[in-house]
Order: structure tokens, then C-alpha cells, then sequence
């Protein structure tokens, strides 16, 4: 029998490969916003295991608003990047230090 | 049952197996392709816990919206990526250091749960799904009546995020290729926009 164990220790999983993925990829910004996904696919799937074994809904509800989140994020986070790719030619977000005084 | 333990263990071993080929993978295009495979088997587990709008959600939003962003994203734009992993092996051993360290807390916390010591109490009643109904029901009838002003809250968010989107890539429709002048349009008459020459025999026109 599957229990809320195992979703959790997936979900645990999933979150530490994204954060993983923050520090290897420091400097490809596009796969730092694919490990940021993974981690907000890491919490829904947290979110729904313990609303499914509570039989509380509110966990998929929250879900929903993370899946909200998600989509804006991503939608903002490309689009600061394609006017980034287009003023300087490059992605390497590791000198972005145009603001340093 | 056993068909059930099956699924769960297909699904979750493809979801962490896809998760690592998108951290590690050397082209982008690839990254996104594991992406997607991910989302699917996660959609897949949510299914085998009675959450089938939230897992569509998943399928629609995730796969349908973001990756294929993602994936408009990274072939559009011109990258070297190869540049672009430079510091990966330099950057290896931070990494693991700090992912052992958070798998280690997350561990702890699993342990705490399952020792008794945090209690999540039962669920009040308010929001249980209602019997004999289908998942996307019970869902609604909670988002529609104890949560409609976070609903609408969602919607706003995600109509910022348009709006951002669009404000920050728009290219000003003043520069000199999209500008149309109306008052010079209509202004402009035949006698000024054309003019008649007689050329000679086998000569061509001067503008």
C-alpha cells in the first residue's frame, strides 16, 4: 500500500534536485528557471498527497494558486530574459552587474 | 492494489530520473524535453491520488503553457550554450554540499512526521470532498463559495503577468519601420507623388 510516505519522499526529492540544479546551472539562467518548475512541481505534489490523505480539498486549492504563481513567474521571468538577450547578446547571468556603483 | 503500487513506482522513479536528465543535460532543448516528461508523470501521480483536475491543470498549464514557452524561448534566442556551462564542474561540489544538507533537514522533518511528532490534526469538515461526487466538483464548490476572493486574487495575478509579459518585450512602435503618419497619408496628391517624363529611345528613366 502506497502511503503519504512515499509522495513526500518523492516530493523531497524533486525539491532538492531543483535546488541542485540552481547551483550547478549558475550561469544558464533558462535551466535555473527550469529547476525553479521543478521545485514548484515538488510542492504541488506535496500539496495534493496531504490533501488526498486529509480529505481536505484546501491542499488542491492551494495547488491551483501555485500552478497561478507558477505560470506568471515563468512568463515574466522569459520575457526579462528575451529583453536581457536582446540589449546585451549574452544569457551569462553571472555578470549581471550593470547596476554595481 | 498492485496495479496501483506499479503505477506509483513507474511514476515516481520517471519523475526523479527526468528531474536529474534536466539538471544535467548539455542542451537546453534536451532540459525542456525532460521537463515535459516530468510534468506527465507527475500529472500521473496526482491521478493515482483522486486529484484529476489538478493533474489535467498540470498536463494544460505546465506542459501546454510553460514548456513550450521555455522551448519558444531557447530556440528562438542565439546562445552559445557551451559558454554557458563553464563553471558546472567547478560549481559541482557547493552544489551536492548544499542539496545533502537540505536532503538531510527534509529527511529529519519525514522522520519527525512519521514519529508523531507533528501533529496535522483531521481535517475540520469544511472543505472534505463531497460523496459520490468527481473530484472536479467537490473542487469547485470549494473555490467558487470559501476561497472566491483568492480566486479572483489568481486572476489579477495572472493578468499582471500578462500585462508585464507584454509591457517588457513591446519593441516602441514609433521606430521607422512600424510608424504610419495619417495626416501625411491623406495629404499626399497626385501631383507631387508622380511625375511624367518622355526618355528617348533605349534610355532609361533618372529619378
Amino acid at each position: 500500500m502506497i502511503g503519504i510516505e512515499h509522495y513526500i519522499v518523492v516530493s523531497a526529492i524533486l525539491f532538492v534536485l531543483g535546488v541542485l540544479g540552481i547551483f550547478l546551472n549558475r550561469k544558464n539562467i533558462i535551466v535555473i528557471l527550469m529547476a525553479i518548475e521543478l521545485i514548484l512541481l515538488a510542492v504541488n505534489i506535496n500539496l495534493v498527497a496531504f490533501s488526498a490523505f486529509l480529505n481536505d480539498l484546501t491542499g488542491q486549492v492551494f495547488a491551483m494558486f501555485v500552478l497561478t504563481v507558477a505560470a506568471g513567474e515563468a512568463a515574466i521571468g522569459l520575457a526579462i530574459l528575451v529583453i536581457y538577450f536582446r540589449n546585451r547578446g549574452t544569457i551569462a547571468v553571472d555578470d549581471v552587474d550593470r547596476l554595481k556603483g | 492494489m498492485t496495479l496501483q503500487v506499479v503505477a506509483f513506482y513507474l511514476f515516481a522513479s520517471i519523475v526523479i530520473a527526468s528531474a536529474v536528465m534536466v539538471i544535467l543535460a548539455r542542451n537546453p532543448v534536451h532540459s525542456v524535453l525532460w521537463l515535459i516528461l516530468a510534468f506527465f508523470n507527475a500529472a500521473g501521480l496526482m491521478v493515482l491520488l483522486h486529484a484529476e483536475f489538478i493533474a489535467m491543470l498540470v498536463v494544460i498549464v505546465y506542459v501546454g503553457a510553460v514548456a513550450v514557452l521555455f522551448l519558444f524561448v531557447v530556440m528562438m534566442l542565439d546562445i552559445d550554450f557551451a559558454s554557458l556551462r563553464a563553471g558546472f564542474v567547478k560549481n559541482f561540489p557547493l552544489g551536492i554540499a548544499v542539496a545533502l544538507v537540505l536532503l538531510a533537514e527534509l529527511v529529519l522533518g519525514i522522520g519527525a512526521y512519521r514519529a508523531g511528532a507533528l501533529n496535522l490534526g483531521a481535517a475540520e469538515g469544511t472543505a472534505a470532498p463531497i460523496p459520490m461526487t468527481s473530484n472536479i466538483e467537490s473542487l469547485g464548490a470549494v473555490l467558487y463559495s470559501e476561497y472566491l476572493f483568492l480566486f479572483e486574487a489568481a486572476g489579477i495575478v495572472l493578468l499582471v503577468a500578462m500585462i508585464g509579459a507584454i509591457v517588457l518585450t513591446h519593441r516602441d512602435l514609433r521606430s521607422p519601420r512600424a510608424h504610419q503618419d495619417i495626416g501625411k497619408q491623406v495629404r499626399r496628391n497626385p501631383d507631387e507623388a508622380t511625375i511624367m517624363t518622355q526618355p528617348a529611345v533605349g534610355k532609361g528613366v533618372d529619378l
